[in-house]
């Protein structure tokens, strides 16, 4: 069987080869994502790839579509997409632009302004309570995402509502464009802030599958509110010459560096 | 009194006249209040409908508590407002999304462009304060370049109904579109105009005055009312002007256009928005291309009306007059 890691480590590789086509990919971000997209989709989303469209199904947003890599090789990974579809990333005529397009399938809303996600997953949510559907929403925000004030009008929105049936997902790893988060406008202290919004607050090791799996298979995190994963992350996960470090947020790899990267991949997971 | 429309002659009433004083009496409100009354009665018959509240005023409906469970305020949170909506339009629900028009076209800009247009969702934008409606409350509440703003937006239907009657008739024809929708309603009561037999085609221009020298052609409720007053005024010169009740500014009714410019010396485009990128704007975007013909744009000039007036003195003091409508109309006629 195949285990988290040796999806995960394809899911990292896969976002490297996308960085080293002639536009680059956003690899730190994506990187830093990487475990929370496979857990999200080998253990947690009710989805059906053969079926994308299918009603019942859990609405994923990734609220930070720059992240788009890593969400096409978790899609490839996980059935919605060729595999071979992958190698056509950023290339003329390609489903897979910089930012996820509506038209692929897996992608409910395209993504890439910062500060929609958690909407529009809210309205997915409100929805299906309206309708008495099983569907769940799921919104994965970065954290300098935070920094939108929407993110705020749709916190306060949906702890109103107590949409218990919505999950949103923080990558907190805690670097944006600039450098840090709380050297550009901080983000702290995080869990009062959303605790004050009226959510379940839970505090996660974003690379450890295992508890990642636990929380989000144990959803909602208290009755009749919406539960947020802060995830602890690091920027450029698994790439040491990537790892927490604010170059990593957009590159364009060269054929040597693309080598290294994996170079460095390979010896980490070792 | 006849409808317009494929030719047929019309002549539109005056609240004043003596047709059906119980059906104008019944439209000679706020185009909102019909508006919600109908959503209310939309709603009743179709449990998808499910209206979204941005914490406005002047709403005594009882929608909220007629039907809690297709009703939610989200508060003064105009773009959560775009996003809650595609969400659920994006789950089969069909959401009329309420805020006032600036707050929709300029603030939430964003979120109607991406997530609602962008994914053509059935969402109803349905907004108030169109215009210079709100008057005396100020520039930040005017709504002068909301039609060019929503109708750069691919997918989007725009429509601008002329009065309460027009509204009740717009909300009804655009009930079972599949994609979005920008309806632009005003604040305060306007005239009514015509009567109890229009019809309202999504896309097809309404003919309120037949008339082969010049044509006007307007859209929001007080340049339709100021264009008809316009066409019997130049009617005791001698001019004959059409009049078309441009209600649907997208899709654009073109053949309509394109036959005035063919028929007629030209047109006179009337609006209670920037001259810039409006109908005017629209309008010669479609003759150009097929039958070039003079246009004049009769709307508000390239400036904020930062200054206190109610609705109709305030577009008077920006131009945009019967007489003004009128001097243009002549010109036109005459060149």
């Amino acid at each position: 069987m195949t285990t988290h890691d040796d999806v995960a480590y394809r899911v990292r590789e896969r976002v490297l080869d996308m960085g080293a086509t002639p536009n680059g990919a956003h690899i730190g971000g994506s990187l830093s994502c990487a475990d929370i997209l496979t857990v999200l989709y080998r253990d947690v989303l009710r989805v059906r790839p053969e079926q994308p469209e299918w009603p019942d199904r859990d609405r994923f947003v990734l609220s930070k579509g720059h992240a788009s890599a890593a969400l096409y090789a978790v899609l490839a990974e996980f059935g919605f997409l060729p595999e071979e579809e992958l190698a056509t990333y950023g290339a003329y005529g390609s489903r897979l632009a910089g930012h996820p397009l509506r038209r692929l399938p897996g992608v409910e809303f395209p993504t890439g302004s910062l500060g929609h996600g958690l909407s529009l997953a809210a309205g997915a949510a409100l929805a299906a309570r309206r309708t008495g559907g099983r569907a769940r929403a799921f919104a994965l925000l970065g954290d300098g995402e935070l920094q939108e004030g929407s993110v705020w009008e749709a916190a306060m929105f949906a702890g109103h509502q107590g949409l218990a049936n919505l999950v949103a997902i923080v990558d907190r790893n805690g670097l944006q464009i600039t450098g840090s988060t709380e050297e550009c406008v901080g983000l702290e202290p995080l869990a009062d802030r959303w605790r004050s919004f009226g959510w379940s607050v839970i505090q996660v090791d974003g690379h450890d599958p295992e508890a990642l799996r636990e929380h989000l298979t144990a959803l909602p995190a208290e009755r009749g509110r919406p539960t947020v994963l802060l995830a602890r992350t690091v920027k450029g996960k698994g790439v040491p010459m990537f790892e927490d470090k604010k170059k990593s947020h957009s590159v364009q790899l060269t054929r040597r560096l693309h080598k290294r990267a994996l170079f460095g991949l390979r010896k980490v997971t070792v | 009194m006849t409808n317009g429309g494929d030719g047929v002659l019309t002549a539109p009433s005056r609240v004043d006249d003596p047709v059906d004083a119980d059906w104008v009496e019944r439209y000679s409100v706020p185009s909102r209040e019909v508006y919600r009354r109908t959503l209310t009665e939309l709603a009743e018959a179709d449990p998808r409908v499910f209206c979204l509240d941005t914490d406005m005023g002047g709403l005594e409906d009882g929608f909220a508590e007629r039907l809690p469970d297709q009703y939610v305020n989200v508060g003064i949170a105009e773009m959560n407002l775009m996003g809650v909506s595609a969400g659920l339009a994006a789950g089969g629900l069909l959401p009329y999304a309420n805020t006032l028009s600036g707050f929709a076209a300029t603030r939430a800009c964003e979120a109607l462009k991406v997530d609602i247009a962008g994914n053509d969702l059935p969402v109803r934008v349905v907004v108030t304060h169109g215009g210079a409606s709100s008057g005396h409350y100020g520039p930040t509440h005017h709504a002068l370049d909301d039609i060019a703003i929503v109708r750069t937006m691919p997918n989007m239907t725009v429509v601008v109904p002329c009065d309460a009657a027009e509204t009740e008739r717009a909300v009804r024809a655009t009930a079972g579109l599949e994609g979005p929708l920008f309806l632009r309603l005003g604040r305060g009561a306007t005239p009514v105009i015509g009567d109890a037999s229009a019809e309202f085609t999504l896309g097809r221009a309404r003919l309120l005055r037949e008339g082969g020298d010049v044509t006007i052609v307007a859209t929001g409720p007080h340049p339709v009312h100021m264009a008809v007053e316009a066409a019997r005024a130049l009617a005791e010169r001698g001019v004959s002007a059409r009049v078309l009740d441009m209600h649907t500014v997208k899709p654009l009714d073109r053949s309509a256009l394109v036959d005035a410019a063919r028929e007629t010396a030209g047109i006179v485009t009337v609006e209670d928005h920037l001259v810039v990128g409006g109908l005017g704007a629209a309008v010669c975007e479609a003759v150009s291309a097929e039958h070039p013909c003079p246009v004049r744009r009769v709307g508000v000039p390239d400036a904020y009306l930062d200054f206190v007036a109610d609705e109709r003195d305030l577009l008077v003091h920006a131009g945009v007059s019967p007489e003004r409508i009128e001097r243009e109309a002549l010109e036109v006629a005459r060149l």
